[in-house]
């Protein structure tokens, strides 16, 4: 089967998604779990010990608190309650804190820190997978076992206001509920009042015994202006007052029952400097956790410091509050100063049922169970516990027995660290079987990748692919054979679950012959190497090897910065990487211009690369011929040298002698607008300036003159109507942003009515799908009627400057710059360096995939979780719409490297003289996207017990994989363009 | 090209690799607590000056190309004033480029200049010494077959292997072993300082082994 270059590399990009997602399934390992599902129904409680008898106290111990409150506030970081923010602006919270009946702790959350892995960590007191942040958007419900389904079965009466993730996560738990959307990040207002409003009401009634607020309006205030907004002061004083409203209810409530109620307050996650959240930063995982209740009554004098503890300890200590059972998954340990004023027995027996159930998780969980040191602790404890048990029923209520008791408490709560400890810090299984199968199938279509480069990069761009001879071939059938029958093997003798078994056989029927089309495909591709071996040689042969320096920097640079994914710290600062090969490109690119102008006679060499390829053509051609002398490309070369000097004097030299360095300066001013990284992210940049609230009338500035500099750089290749399209399009992007009130228009004043600004945003989409229209339009009409390729070039530049408006449209005021800078650095090198140099098609792509990676940090994201810019997905939505809010938010992010590809599809098809460039660009493109992708997951393998799995390498796997599918859906359009070129002809 | 060439050529770099040695060791003698890496600035400028001195040196006592046009005083007292120049030039021409490379513009600015002036000692003045401050020149040696003797194969070695040991000597400093010489600009000067050395000894032993391939058009 014949396939063109671009379709092959297309494909083959595409079977290694499938390989991708195979593995990362697998990668993300299932959290630690308890095999006993939550359906079990109610177990009886475990008794408590006693040596010789069992003893009398079977039931659970009565609850301690009468009423709970928790206020969950969103974002809310430990220092805004213990530091100087919390004194300013909390001062009742503060003096609980500091004198009042309370114990405050800094609760650590493990990353992810996302919302609805936190809720799950509070809740269930287990730690959710990493792979819970994907499902972050859409929270199923919680099937595992939780307080909240233990207090509803206890028949607690349950009130939840705020966050409506709760309300997926527990759908009829709650009597009464009113959820709020955290989708429109831009109010934080309206999203707390509507939490607040019901409280006095809720608060006089008392008919309930737990009542859960989350408050997401600090999150937002993070998200919008970060953590040293003065928004933040002002809501830290509204949620002081809340506070107090609450706390002195509960009080007046306790006078008449006597019983004492608790008020939780905590923060499910911190903000990091940027005001954002998702990774692993000391500021992003310190939340406060402060009880409150008049239980914990304090001496004068008495200074508690908040201590150090886990986020998951609450689950646990919140059902032992409220007298239900610990839920069965909850690695926590109970918060022992809570139970403290408590009774000796109770103490002992609190401590007695949590460490039950840690030593019952870690049963099911490590085969080796026995021999950990917390499994022996709790059982010395247990039998010493039953001892005191016995003394203590027979009445001896000397020294002694408060000795003993003591010592069993510090025996317990030894055991309980322990357990804890080890049960968190276990890790998961990874589902080594789907990993391995998705790696085979990616490192397979990277060597056949690898085997058809030669061809396609110095002959004709046309491969033949071995697809038919080898589905009918024995070895074929032999392969899959033994490849259904491991399979069968693996899953039937394997214990720990397993996705791709998990899989109906119809589809891991079908992964298995994909794995042996691709093993015959690549022993048939070697085989034909070996036939066309004698070919290469003469090639080999050749005298001057065509290598210039660009080259030499394309490969090395490449090559260099897959190894340089293997440390963690080059994969947290992947962006210096890019900054640095593209500004050691823009050097030997302008070397190149200062060789070929000063040195005039010795222009030649640096377009070798391309001579050579013709060179190889002719030698195909010449064999073809079956005549064995072959011309040197003599004639070819002395040509180029004259069209060369043409160009040389069609722009003035100095231009192109600048133009190098132009676009490093432009790189340089780019670097200082977004610190990005980890190390680095701390430190002042443009960006923070530019969105302080005090400098909003330069950010307008910026952000018109950004516009302007876009449209002046689009405009000139569009047709009238579309240029006439952009131009409302980019004056409706500015009316968005001042909308919803980042930007002014100079005749505004600062305090203006906040809207979404859904009228401007979707006036700018009108247009955006207008100018593609118009763009996919005459791409259709160059393919039916055959006229000059211009149309088709003109398409092409619609179909981009609609992308381009559409990335103005989602990119942030201050990255609006970015967006313009990409924009001139494309037209200067397009018109200074690309053009006059004559670099070759592959020399080209791989440029504009370095350019594209660069941009993409340039942007300000990183290799984390936490600077995916959510609020894109929201521009111009009422509603929260999964599908468009995803598409608009990889777009947001991918923005670089997709128009960087849509410019050099552009450019490409411009040049109407390269015959098969285009396709020979779509394989390049596809062979550069896929080699990192390959080698990192051979990498996450090898590194897959590394400290930083977690932290650094998983996110850098997701931001890969969702690369590699961008890189397929751009190789598909690069297809599909040629392909109408090909129709054409 | 004689072997008696090489020879020389290997003598004198020997002895600019010595001056390397020297400026590690001698201040020692002078100073208190001097260390490579504590007193940073104070070895960039002794070694900057003694690779100067010994390079003018060998200059003055090899005179590796002859010009035998004898010239007046002040023709030479230009050329030396051009020389100054060039090198005043070159230095904060190297400067911009490490702060367009990403080096923090208003701070550090003496740490920056100062490998600036490193870096083009360990280029410039080996240029200026052999081939004066004549751009077409250097345009020539640093272009594809451009050099016509042993000494200037040996000036194009040392140039881009100092480059290229001052570019790879960035790559240490994101990483988070917090080394003191992770801390810009050290990696850099050092690998620039490895990149000279290493271009001092590879260039002889690499016209050695090709002296029968190197046919220099002029000689």
């Amino acid at each position: 089967m014949r396939l063109g270059s671009g379709a092959f590399a297309a494909s083959c990009v595409a079977i290694e998604v499938i390989g991708v997602a195979i593995f990362i399934r697998g990668f993300f390992p299932a959290p630690v779990r308890s095999s006993a599902g939550p359906e079990h129904g109610v177990e009886t409680p475990a008794p408590e010990p006693m040596a010789g008898a069992s003893s009398n106290w079977t039931k659970l111990p009565s609850p301690l608190f009468n009423k709970v409150v928790i206020v969950l506030i969103d974002a809310l970081r430990d220092d805004f309650v213990f530091g100087s923010k919390g004194v300013k602006y909390m001062p009742y919270t503060t003096y609980l804190v500091e004198k009042g009946a309370s114990h405050s702790f800094v609760a650590e959350a493990k990353p992810p820190t996302v919302t609805m892995p936190r809720i799950k960590a509070l809740m269930t007191g287990s730690v959710p997978g990493f792979v819970d942040v994907i499902r972050n958007l859409n929270s199923p419900v919680l099937l595992e076992d939780n307080v909240i389904r233990q207090g509803k079965a206890a028949g607690k009466r349950m009130i939840f206001y705020g966050d409506e993730t709760w309300l997926k996560l527990f759908p009829k738990h709650f009597v009464e509920y009113d959820g709020t959307t955290s989708f429109f990040v831009s109010d934080y207002i309206e999203v707390d009042n509507n939490v607040t409003r019901h409280l006095d009401k809720v608060l006089q009634r008392g008919d309930w015994d737990v009542l859960i607020l989350h408050y997401l309006g600090l999150d937002h205030i993070g998200h919008i202006s970060g953590p040293n907004s003065p928004l933040i002061g002002h809501k830290l004083s509204e949620m002081d007052s809340i506070l107090m409203k609450i706390h002195t209810s509960l009080l007046s409530k306790e006078r008449e029952t006597l019983s004492p109620s608790l008020l939780v307050v905590c923060g499910d996650h911190g903000m990091s400097e940027t005001g954002s959240h998702g990774a692993s930063s000391t500021e992003e995982v310190s939340t406060p956790l402060i009880l409150i209740s008049s239980a914990f009554e304090r001496k004068p004098g008495d200074v508690r410091h908040p201590k150090h503890v886990q986020q998951t300890d609450l689950a646990a200590t919140l059902a032992i509050g409220l007298g239900v059972p610990i839920p069965k998954d909850s690695v926590g340990s109970l918060l022992f100063p809570v139970i403290e004023g408590r009774p000796m027995r109770e103490q002992l027996r609190f401590l007695h049922l949590n460490t039950l159930q840690l030593s019952k998780l870690l049963q099911e969980n490590i085969p080796s169970y026995e021999k950990d040191p917390g499994f022996e602790q709790f059982k010395m404890a247990e039998r010493l516990h039953g001892n005191w048990v016995k003394l203590h029923l027979e009445e001896n209520h000397s020294d002694i027995l408060l000795g003993l008791g003591t010592k069993v408490l510090r025996q317990y709560l030894g055991a309980l660290k322990t357990l804890s400890l080890s049960l968190s810090t276990q890790v998961a299984h990874y589902d080594i079987y789907s990993m391995a199968v998705g790696t085979v199938v990616v490192l397979e279509v990277l060597i056949l990748f690898l085997l058809s480069t030669p061809h396609v990069l110095c002959r004709k761009a046309e491969l033949d692919v071995p697809l038919l001879s080898p589905v009918f071939s024995l070895l074929f059938y032999m392969i899959f054979l033994v490849l259904s029958a491991i399979h069968v093997l693996v899953c039937t003798s394997s214990e720990s679950s397993c996705y791709l078994c998990s899989l109906p056989w119809l589809a891991a029927g079908g992964v298995m012959v994909l794995v042996s089309v691709l093993l015959c495909a690549i022993l048939s591709a070697l085989i034909r190497m070996v036939i066309d071996g004698t070919l290469l040689k003469k090639r080999a042969a050749h005298p001057g090897s065509g290598w210039s320096e660009v080259d030499l920097l394309l490969l090395l640079g490449t090559v260099g910065h897959v190894l340089s994914l293997g440390a963690s710290s080059f994969v947290e600062e992947e962006h210096q990487t890019w900054y640095f090969l593209v500004n050691t490109l823009c050097l030997a690119l302008s070397q190149e211009t200062c060789r070929s102008y000063f040195v005039g006679d010795d222009c030649e060499p640096q377009h070798y690369f391309q001579v050579e390829e013709q060179g190889c053509s002719d030698i195909l051609a010449s064999t073809l011929l079956d005549s064995t002398s072959y011309n040197t490309p003599e004639p070819v070369r002395t040509g180029k040298g004259a069209s060369l000097s043409e160009a040389q004097g069609s722009c003035k030299w100095w231009t192109v002698l600048a133009s190098p360095w132009l676009v490093l300066i432009c790189c340089r001013l780019l670097r200082s607008l977004n610190q990005t990284g980890v190390q680095g992210a701390h430190r002042p940049d443009l960006s923070h300036w530019l969105t302080s609230s005090d400098h909003k009338v330069q950010l307008s500035g910026l952000a018109a003159l950004s516009l302007i500099v876009i449209f002046m750089l689009v405009q000139k290749g569009c047709s009238p109507v579309s240029k006439a399209a952009l131009a409302l399009g980019l004056l409706g992007v500015f009316c968005y942003r001042a909308a919803i009130g980042i930007v002014l228009f100079p005749w505004q004043s600062d305090n203006k009515v906040i809207s979404k600004g859904i009228i401007e945003a979707r006036f700018v989409y009108v247009f955006v799908l207008g100018i593609l229209f118009t763009g996919t339009k005459d791409l259709l009409k160059a393919q039916v009627i055959a006229t000059d390729y211009k149309t088709r070039t003109i398409g092409l530049w619609e179909i981009h400057s609609g992308l381009v408006l559409l990335a103005a449209l989602l990119l942030r005021p201050h990255n609006l710059p970015v967006l313009a800078f990409s924009l001139l650095i494309q037209t200067v090198m397009t018109k200074f360096i690309w053009k006059p140099l004559r670099h070759d098609a592959a020399e080209i792509t791989v440029m504009h995939y370095w350019f594209g990676q660069a941009f993409f940090y340039f942007q300000g994201n990183s290799n984390n979780i936490a600077t995916i810019d959510i609020s894109a997905g929201f521009v111009g939505l009422d509603t929260y719409l999964e599908v468009p809010a995803t598409f608009l938010t990889v777009f947001g992010t991918y923005v670089g490297p997709v128009l960087w590809a849509s410019h050099l599809m552009h450019f490409l098809s411009s040049e109407a003289s390269n015959g098969p460039a285009l396709s020979r660009a779509c394989f390049c493109y596809a062979l550069i996207g896929s080699v990192p992708v390959a080698t990192y997951i051979v990498l996450v393998t090898s590194l897959r017990y590394h400290l930083f799995i977690w932290s650094v390498f998983s996110p850098k796997l997701l931001y890969e994989g969702m690369h590699l599918l961008i890189t397929a859906a751009l190789c598909a359009v690069f297809t599909a363009t040629d392909q109408t070129r090909h129709t054409r002809a | 090209m004689k072997d008696t060439d090489i020879k020389r050529l290997l003598y004198s770099n020997l002895l600019c690799i010595f001056s390397v040695f020297l400026s590690i060791f001698i201040p020692s003698l002078f100073l208190d607590n001097f260390s490579i890496l504590e007193t940073h600035l104070t070895w960039l400028c002794t070694c900057s000056a003694s690779v100067t001195g010994v390079n003018l040196l060998l200059h003055l006592v090899v005179k590796p190309n002859v010009s035998s046009r004898r010239s007046s005083l002040s023709h030479k007292v230009t050329r030396v004033l051009k020389c100054c120049i060039y090198f005043l030039l070159s230095c904060f021409f190297l400067h911009i480029i490490f702060v367009l490379y990403g080096a923090p513009l208003i701070e550090l600015v003496l740490e920056t200049f100062l490998f600036a002036v490193i870096l083009s000692t360990f280029t410039t003045i080996p240029c200026l010494c052999l081939l004066g401050p004549n751009l077409k020149a250097w345009l020539r040696v640093f272009s594809r077959n451009g050099v016509t003797s042993i000494w200037e194969n040996s000036l194009q070695i040392t140039t881009i292997s100092s480059f290229i040991g001052a570019w790879l000597g960035a790559f240490p400093i994101p990483l988070d072993w917090e080394r003191p010489w992770q801390v810009w600009p050290i990696s850099c000067t050092l690998g620039a300082t490895f990149g000279y050395v290493a271009g001092l000894v590879s260039s002889p032993l690499w016209i050695y082994w090709n002296r029968k391939q190197l046919t220099y058009k002029s000689n």
